[in-house]
């Protein structure tokens, strides 16, 4: 079982993402759980959803506490406790900056490795293909990147079926930034 | 499960608000409160888009909205109507009045605790507030069997004429997502008839009849004794509906159960050591947790009122340890679902513990869970 938890700021998208992502997983055949903890509802403040994705039936509805993926759309909640609750070794940090990995590993004072992050700027890439920082879907385009589970295509098709009632525009939008992301190759 | 085509991957809230359509009730009204809120939207979107028939009521409080669905009831209507925490509270009084003029209002209760202190995070405080008011009281723990009970709900409801309320916890299965099965009309109508209550029990002015007349001391016990003893009868039927059901839309259940009557449900050793007792979603939780104890069974209780008595006697008999792991308290007393188990046991020798978790929202993980385990050997009350 893969077990992902997505942290970000209220009015970022962050549980719109977890079920892209399970949907996106569901769609791929797996078995698949989304589920938020909303914390006090007003826009910025910190908030956490979680993923899981299996070959089996999910059964538990625990909290995601030991993540084997951890998304942080919002760089400035890197060090929070929240965040860095029950980091384990192979846990992979798929984060939104524009910084290298090593940076941010530093930043991290070395609690990830860096050869287990993966940095995108996805507000860059939201600024200029959706017009607006919201970097939800972008920041997915990363996470499917260096995670085998989810193929580009099954998510783009997910992205059309979750934002079918959105309009067009917004869905080619999103799937342009999608693949812009998943294109996005670091320096390093 | 994953084979099956008719498995989609719906929000817990959706799921109940495509069936509860698939239902087809007459009327159905409401008043928005965190985290029934999707429930309603989805239930006023359908009928908005043209997409359902029923008279949707967006009332002014719960207090309304109850009211109004217990009018459309005594009218001979299928009702609905779903609410949490304070606005259940709200409701209070309209559902006593409901079972008191026998009334098959059914609701979904998108559980939640009750302030002050406010909060808007899940617990079962709710759902205990109303223990007594004569309702037929389900637990579900995922959302499958909240959708298997909303169809089961009505169909007892309106046997009995009693009303069913449907208890899903807030947030943990109103807002997530995952595989369920959603039932047509045609399945439903396999197993639910259209509701046809006969003339002369309802308003009707082709005959008229008096609902919710004075009852003097000399009567008013004996209907309460009549209602009581309907939903205890209730109990040996819920089995064969239960079944009956499932036959109708058989969904297999992730860890195989060595019991289910559809009332309670076990899954563990034949002779555990350890017996867990609990409701709703966190059984889920449990079961992950004791996929590799051999000691420890769970006992689900699924149906609160009326209470098993008798099933989960027989469960737990031969047990060393019994653990009552409850999202409620009955301040100044033990746990509700605790106290119900206990008196529900002559003749028990082992060791009975109470374990109060998941307080307003609070996440109750395995580690929590391990710990419970352990600390059952002594009789004692805890707060995780």
């Amino acid at each position: 079982m893969i077990q992902v938890r997505i942290h970000g700021r209220g009015g970022q998208g962050v549980v719109t993402a977890a079920e892209l992502l399970a949907l996106a997983a569901f769609n791929e055949g797996y078995f698949a759980q989304a589920f938020p903890a909303f914390g006090v509802e007003r826009s910025g403040a910190p908030i956490q959803s979680f993923v899981r994705i299996n070959n089996e039936a999910i059964i538990t509805r625990e909290q995601v506490q030991v993540p084997d993926i951890l998304i942080v759309q919002d760089a400035s909640l890197l060090n929070e406790k929240e965040v860095l609750l029950g980091l384990k070794r192979t846990t992979q940090l798929i984060v939104n900056s524009p910084l290298e990995a090593e940076e941010i590993s530093k930043l991290l004072k070395n609690k990830i490795k860096s050869n287990n992050i993966y940095s995108t700027p996805a507000t860059d890439i939201a600024l200029n293909l959706l017009g607006k920082n919201i970097v939800n879907t972008v920041i997915l385009g990363a996470f499917i990147k260096h995670n085998k589970i989810i193929k580009l295509k099954t998510l783009l098709q997910t992205v059309a079926e979750k934002f079918a009632d959105k309009g067009e525009s917004l869905i080619k939008k999103n799937q342009s930034a999608i693949t812009a992301a998943y294109n996005y190759v670091s320096k390093k | 499960m994953k084979n099956n085509l008719k498995t989609q991957f719906l929000e817990g809230s959706r799921a109940v608000s495509l069936t509860v359509a698939n239902i087809q009730p007459d009327v159905i009204s409401a008043y928005p409160i965190t985290p029934q809120t999707h429930i309603v939207e989805d239930l006023a979107k359908f009928k908005a888009q043209g997409k359902a028939n029923y008279e949707y009521l967006l009332a002014e409080s719960e207090f309304a909205a109850a009211s109004i669905v217990v009018g459309a009831s005594a009218t001979g209507s299928r009702v609905y109507s779903t609410t949490s925490s304070q606005g259940l509270l709200l409701m209070m009084e309209v559902l006593y009045n409901a079972s008191g003029l026998r009334l098959p209002l059914v609701m979904t209760i998108a559980n939640r605790a009750v302030g002050g202190p406010i909060n808007i995070w899940n617990d079962h405080s709710d759902a205990m507030a109303m223990r007594d008011a004569g309702w037929i009281m389900l637990f579900a723990e995922n959302h499958q069997e909240a959708v298997d009970l909303h169809v089961i709900a009505y169909k007892l409801a309106e046997e009995f004429n009693l009303p069913a309320a449907i208890n899903i916890d807030g947030f943990i299965l109103t807002h997530s997502f995952e595989s369920v099965i959603i039932p047509s009309k045609k399945d439903i109508k396999k197993y639910l008839p259209a509701y046809k209550p006969a003339l002369g029990t309802y308003l009707n002015p082709e005959r008229p009849v008096t609902l919710g007349a004075l009852f003097t001391p000399d009567h008013f016990w004996l209907e309460k004794r009549r209602i009581d003893e309907d939903l205890k009868n209730i109990l040996q039927v819920f089995p064969k509906n239960y079944k009956d059901w499932k036959k109708v839309l058989p969904s297999e259940s992730p860890i195989k159960a060595l019991l289910d009557d559809g009332l309670v449900e076990y899954c563990g050793p034949k002779n555990p050591e350890t017996l867990l007792i609990a409701m709703g979603s966190i059984v889920g939780t449990i079961k992950e947790c004791l996929k590799k104890d051999k000691k420890t069974g769970i006992l689900k209780i699924r149906s609160y009122r009326p209470f098993p008595a008798k099933s989960v006697k027989k469960i737990i008999a031969n047990c060393k340890n019994v653990a009552i792991i409850e999202k409620a308290m009955s301040s100044g007393a033990n746990g509700p679902l605790y106290s119900d188990v206990m008196s529900s046991l002559s003749g028990f020798k082992g060791v009975s513990s109470n374990h109060i978790v998941g307080l307003g929202g609070r996440d109750i993980n395995i580690e929590t869970i391990k710990n419970i385990i352990k600390s059952a050997k002594r009789t004692q009350t805890k707060f995780w």
